[in-house]
């Protein structure tokens, strides 16, 4: 990916920013405000009121957390320069890790065990990657396949003569669900007034702060503790310095190797959490084979989708989640109805481009608006089958227009070897 | 003997360090690895094994060299798995729709595929060669769409039949079918086992003997050289991609046209990531990929009769992936070695002409 033409902004976000004045959090608040009003137009204006409802964000935010885990995993080896398509396998065997500790002591143990075992397959990444200087989507690939192969032995091994079952482990106990009381009782009885924009507001607040596990607060920790640690510490600055440069970084006394260990290590660790919280659903609590579902290759998605930070990549987990929880609480009628809304961000989007005098821009926003308005109008509902797959299809349009925006590490991928820089 | 250690003695090593670990594993689960391999080498002459190994390393072989053809660009086509699939998908419907006479019809199933397949990755070449979007992101999208087209176009209201409690497309009447060699009970060799061989020859050809694989081998080597040389990068990528998707819509052939005649929900999967595996352990070499292909066939169908002694036939899953890893790993050890010798050779030689004022002559052995 190519992305040089937007390299002096040094990734904090666009010039024109800037120029405007607003901070990050500032415009993340805008986002999340503006997509809030489109959210409620959409819902008042087709009777979907499910696409704001608390139930709704609820299960969004269970299904996204473990693509948020898998994204900040990606997030990690990325930024010290190493590609790690293996998250998968990590994940895979973080739900291993974590049901077979789980079921024996409990759901602390459960996020131990996907912990270490996510970890483990971070380590082998790392070792292949960089002392042996392996092709890191070689051996990632190779990961996913070694990942899939030990749990199903160790599966087999262990879980079958308890579980009865070789796909399945025995149930792990779940955390106990927490919610912010008495915020979320008001919450409640507000969405139930059904006012428009304020009612909205609530059901998707209220879904957020109840039935909370504490794995879900680690989670949404480790966002802002990633940012602080890899963007405000000396040693994030070292570790990122191995991704954008490894040879200046060397030059400078900074032990290469070992920064990209500790990020794949810590990398797969927190896509083994991940695949803890996958176990530790409350809905299917503990592992069943092919559970996690490309959710690791969807992590990296969202993390490229947010360029490589943590906020964007919050973001873009978010997306993925929510349309997910629609389409599983609320089916293709809602997301056919997110069709709507797309059609109304589109002409948002052409808006601001026009208020900018950016015509090109303008009118290309302007008629991607209306091919996704005709095809709401041309059909009824979207088919089961595509609702699933949105997000993937969300994440391509999203590459194909802003590739070019977006920032990767310098050196991502790149080979390195300790004293043969030139 | 420099090329047979270069060469042949990495995948050597990482078989028999794969075999050591899966041996570890057993006996740390109290089974006998040595059992275990004489039940899977005496399963070979039992039933259909060996007709099975041959019909599945065909597959696996027209799927690595897929993937072979996008990795001499260094391209990473992850998406095999949903060409292949979207490919026999729409063939099966294809099939099952038309009606033509005997070789027609079946030439029009394969074209249907091949056209799929090369069109699901042409997105992704697309995408790769005017967006500067990583095909390896890119195709892992497409796979999970695929998915999601399948199940829309399998449905009983699209082009699906329900039989039974399971959903398929039509099913291929005899004339769209490909000819296979049976063995009686020994089971039937898929007559596209020899499209297959073909498609490797091909391969090598286009690679050797062509202007086209001279200009992939070197974008390849070197993006930078290539172009100053006059390849068009851009095209190469789409050109590239689109073949390496050609070639997949072919991998769920030999099942289609020689065993299923129709594509269902439980058709097998997988076959993708199994091309990239084994286009590792060949290391892109016609030769070497078929012979990966049987070796993974073998793992693969063999295992079943591991269950007859106790053991858990997963523990083929840990070898392959083992096998993967160590194979890309101990290629890169012995090229250190092999530096490290050449290294010294050289330093060697210098020595020897260190009193002749003409060092740089002697110092470029190769």
């Amino acid at each position: 990916m190519t992305a040089l033409a937007e390299a002096p902004a040094s990734g904090a976000g666009p010039p024109p920013t800037r120029r405007r004045g607003l901070r990050p959090w500032a415009r993340s608040a805008l986002v999340v405000a503006v997509g809030m009003v489109i959210l409620s137009i959409t819902a008042t204006l087709t009777g979907q009121l499910q696409l704001t409802s608390r139930g709704t964000t609820q299960a969004a935010l269970l299904l996204l957390l473990p693509i948020l885990l898998a994204g900040l995993g990606g997030l990690w080896a990325e930024r010290a320069g190493v590609i790690n398509i293996g998250l998968e396998g990590m994940m895979i065997l973080g739900t291993w890790g974590a049901a077979w500790a789980g079921y024996q002591w409990g759901p602390w143990a459960a996020v131990v065990g996907g912990t270490v075992f996510g970890a483990l397959g971070g380590l082998l990444h790392a070792v292949a990657t960089v002392t042996f200087t392996v092709n890191h989507i070689v051996s990632g690939v190779a990961i996913n396949l070694l990942g899939l192969g030990v749990t199903k032995y160790l599966s087999t091994l262990l879980f079958y003569p308890v579980s009865q079952n070789p796909r399945q482990s025995p149930r792990v106990d779940g955390f106990d669900t927490y919610s912010m009381q008495p915020v979320a009782d008001w919450m409640a009885a507000l969405e139930a007034q059904q006012r428009v924009l304020l009612s909205d507001v609530a059901g998707i607040v209220g879904g957020l702060i109840s039935g909370l596990t504490p794995l879900a607060i680690l989670g949404f920790a480790l966002v802002p503790i990633s940012w602080v640690v890899l963007w405000r510490t000396r040693f994030g600055l070292r570790l990122r310095s191995c991704g954008e440069n490894p040879v200046a970084a060397e030059s400078l006394g900074v032990n290469v190797r070992r920064y990209k260990y500790v990020a794949v290590v810590v990398s797969g660790a927190l896509a083994g959490l991940g695949g803890a919280a996958l176990t530790l659903n409350p809905g299917q609590l503990g592992y069943l084979e092919g559970q996690t579902g490309g959710r690791g290759y969807i992590g990296l998605a969202a993390m490229i989708f947010g360029n490589w930070r943590p906020g964007g990549l919050l973001f873009g987990s978010a997306l993925f989640g929510y349309v997910d929880g629609v389409q599983l609480r609320a089916g293709g009628q809602a997301v056919h109805a997110l069709l709507y809304g797309a059609t109304i961000l589109a002409v948002a989007v052409a808006v601001l481009w026009a208020v900018r005098r950016h015509w090109r821009p303008a009118v290309l926003a302007l008629v991607a608006g209306g091919l996704v308005y005709a095809v709401y109008l041309s059909i009824e509902t979207v088919p089961r089958e595509f609702a699933a797959y949105a997000p993937q299809l969300v994440t391509l349009l999203v590459l194909a227009v802003a590739a070019q925006r977006l920032r990767p590490p310098a050196a991502d991928g790149l080979e390195y070897r300790r004293g043969e820089g030139d | 003997m420099t090329r047979v250690r270069t060469v042949l003695l990495p995948p050597a090593l990482a078989i028999v360090f794969a075999a050591l670990l899966c041996a570890v594993a057993l006996l740390v689960s109290g089974d006998s690895p040595v059992t275990a391999l004489r039940v899977m080498i005496t399963q070979v002459g039992e039933g259909t094994t060996a007709v099975d190994i041959v019909n599945s390393g065909a597959i696996y072989y027209i799927a690595a060299l897929a993937v072979a053809i996008g990795f001499q660009m260094k391209l990473f086509n992850i998406g095999i798995e949903g060409q292949f699939r979207l490919a026999a998908c729409v063939a099966a419907i294809v099939g099952g729709t038309v009606s033509l006479p005997p070789v027609l019809h079946t030439i029009v199933i394969i074209l249907a595929a091949v056209l799929v397949g090369a069109a699901w990755s042409g997105i992704a070449a697309v995408l790769k060669a005017y967006r500067g979007v990583s095909e390896v992101i890119s195709t892992i999208m497409l796979n999970f769409l695929a998915t999601g087209l399948i199940a829309f176009l399998i449905r009983p209201d699209s082009f699906g039949v329900l039989q039974g409690n399971n959903i398929s497309t039509a099913p291929i009447p005899p004339a769209g079918q490909f000819f296979g060699i049976s063995f009686g009970s020994a089971g039937t060799v898929f007559g596209m086992v020899f499209v297959a061989v073909a498609l490797g020859v091909g391969y090598s050809f286009l690679l050797n003997r062509t202007r086209f694989g001279f200009e992939l081998k070197a974008s390849g080597e070197s993006p930078t050289a290539a172009t100053a040389g006059g390849v068009d990068a851009r095209r190469m990528v789409i050109i590239a991609l689109v073949l390496s998707g050609a070639v997949a819509g072919l991998v769920g052939l030999p099942e289609l046209l020689g065993r299923d005649y129709a594509y269902t929900l439980t058709s097998p999967q997988g076959y993708g990531f199994t091309g990239i595996a084994v286009a590792l352990l060949g290391r892109n070499h016609p030769v070497g990929i078929a012979l990966g292909a049987l070796l993974w066939a073998f793992l693969d169908k063999s295992a079943l009769a591991l269950d007859n002694v106790g053991v858990p036939r997963e523990i083929v899953l840990i070898m392959q992936g083992a096998v993967v890893l160590s194979v890309v790993v101990a290629y890169e050890i012995v090229r250190r070695y092999e530096l490290a010798a050449e290294q010294r050779r050289v330093a060697a030689q210098l020595r020897d002409a260190a009193p002749s004022p003409t060092p740089a002559s002697t110092g470029s052995a190769s």
